[in-house]
């Protein structure tokens, strides 16, 4: 219980610390929303000639588009987020090492609190815009805030491994790009994963990257059934938070052998 | 001049002295723009033609916007951190420094890195040349140029905003990455509200889309006047002159933070 009072409180404390920078998540509200304008016209030209692509009518399309947009906020598209980043670098990290609480939790929690926040502040601008300017479809599924929120879980875990690598290298800007380079790419932010070519797409849809954007939108959408879409995040739910605990514990010997 | 040069090349310096993060930084930004290629590349495995225009004609587009908006961007984009200049209290020493602020400005942190950018669009502006007939070949270095002074109008613009907008920098995003981004495809696909803004009002019709009219051998889709397509020069210079009114505007309006 004491535990539950302790991640609650950590929570609040994601969601305040980021709750201070309400002109900059307004700024990037209306950024995102610009983007998803201009995506949306793509999109609008690509499923004029070609109606049905990728199993979406032109509606369900646009709605993918500013659905999209406003995951950038909560599911950190463009990476980093987490703030024991920069502790690595400085060496504090072994404090948050031996704390009673694992970094893994503290860090969700924290980092749950952040999405909360984003979610208000970034989700909603662009989607209202959507619906306002052009049309969009309402969720068709209840399951889809179950599965937004597992979404976030596993951007989280992803970002957690891409954050504690600073643990083995001395600059860690290298793996940051290269994981927000396929974050990008391989969620959905870029195309719908329907449009990509054969193998492409086989590989895409199977990572842990739509789990992030792609099936939170088609669990929306009502393209895929709740049972799987749920069943799939689920996996990588688990398999990279369990990573996380590995390589957690990995640091922690390291850190030991160096500390001093 | 010889300022913004002489900073410029002792920030590239410092930043190929790490080599193999400089390598990576390159690769990176070579990579990152790539994607929406690859994602042009995607959209016409679907189709053969998109808003009217074909994949040679929109890497033409995507070349030419995407060059100006490279070269911009590594000469002048630093001044998009105006408002981190602002909070940290270094502009402030910048005021008082012999050179102009503008110049310390874009010169400061200078990223070389950012040839790979330039790179990648340069190779999809050059597997686009065929579509260019010789005769109006000329044109192209003109629309480059002209889309360079936009693009940098632009970002000026942006960073005079945080002036006024020192905890919101993002805003001017909207402006700068989104511009680059509309000029990546036929303004033929966006709605007709959205086209007269960019025509009008921000200029960025003319960083590429009217001049690849003339080029291309195209009837404007809008209707918009015929004159227009050699208007570029003209659109550079009137939104210079509106972004370096703003910048010294906010310039004079600037206090400092106080601490």
């Amino acid at each position: 219980m004491a535990d539950f009072v302790l991640y609650l409180r950590l929570f609040q404390y994601g969601f305040r610390r980021h709750s201070t920078y309400l002109a900059a998540a307004l700024a990037g509200a209306f950024t995102n929303t610009v983007f998803g304008v201009l995506r949306a016209y793509v999109l609008i030209a690509l499923w004029e000639a070609r109606p049905g692509l990728a199993g979406y009518t032109l509606t369900e399309a646009v709605t993918f588009c500013f659905l999209t947009q406003g995951f950038i906020g909560p599911m950190q598209v463009f990476g980093r987020g987490l703030s024991f980043g920069d502790r690595i670098r400085s060496g504090d990290i072994a404090f948050d090492l031996v704390r009673p609480a694992p970094l893994l939790l503290w860090s969700l929690s924290e980092d749950l609190g952040r999405a909360a926040y984003l979610t208000l502040a970034r989700s909603l601008p662009p989607s209202i815009a959507g619906a306002v300017m052009f049309t969009m479809i309402g969720p068709v599924s209840p399951w889809f805030a179950v599965s937004f929120v597992l979404g976030v879980v596993v951007s989280f875990g992803w970002r957690y491994l891409v954050t504690l690598t600073a643990c083995w290298t001395t600059d860690d800007r290298g793996v940051h790009t290269l994981s927000s380079l396929l974050t990008f790419f391989f969620s959905g932010m870029v195309l719908p994963l329907g449009l990509f070519p054969g193998w492409l797409r086989t590989v895409a849809e199977a990572s842990p990257f739509a789990a992030m954007v792609q099936v939170p939108a088609d669990v929306w959408l009502g393209a895929e059934p709740a049972w799987s879409a749920l069943g799939f995040q689920l996996f990588w739910v688990v398999a990279l938070l369990g990573l996380g605990a590995l390589a957690t514990s990995a640091a922690r010997r390291k850190v030991v052998v160096q500390g001093g | 001049m010889g300022d913004y040069l002489l900073l410029a090349w002792t920030w590239a310096r410092a930043s190929a002295q790490y080599r193999t993060s400089f390598a990576v930084s390159i690769l990176s930004s070579f990579a990152i723009n790539a994607l929406d290629a690859v994602a042009i590349g995607i959209v016409f495995t679907h189709v053969t033609t998109l808003g009217g225009f074909s994949l040679r004609e929109v890497m033409f587009l995507y070349g030419t916007g995407g060059v100006s908006f490279a070269v911009a961007d590594m000469l002048f984009g630093n001044v998009e951190r105006l408002s981190q200049h602002i909070r940290a209290g270094t502009f402030d020493t910048m005021l008082i420094r012999p050179v102009s602020p503008f110049v310390q400005m874009a010169a400061d942190g200078f990223g070389a890195h950012r040839i790979g950018r330039l790179a990648q669009a340069v190779i999809v502006l050059g597997l686009s040349l065929p579509v260019v007939p010789w005769s109006r070949a000329w044109m192209v270095p003109v629309m480059i140029v002209c889309g360079v002074v936009i693009f940098t109008a632009v970002f000026t613009l942006g960073a005079a905003l945080q002036f006024v907008l020192v905890d919101a920098p993002e805003l001017a995003n909207a402006f700068t990455y989104g511009g680059v981004t509309l000029t990546q495809y036929p303004l033929s696909v966006y709605g007709d509200q959205l086209v007269r803004g960019v025509t009008y009002i921000v200029p960025l019709a003319f960083v590429n889309w009217q001049p690849a009219l003339y080029v291309l051998g195209r009837p404007d889709p809008f209707g918009l006047p015929g004159w227009l397509r050699f208007a570029a020069p003209l659109a550079a210079l009137l939104l210079s002159a509106v972004a370096a009114l703003a910048w010294r505007a906010g310039i004079r309006r600037y206090r400092s933070t106080g601490n």
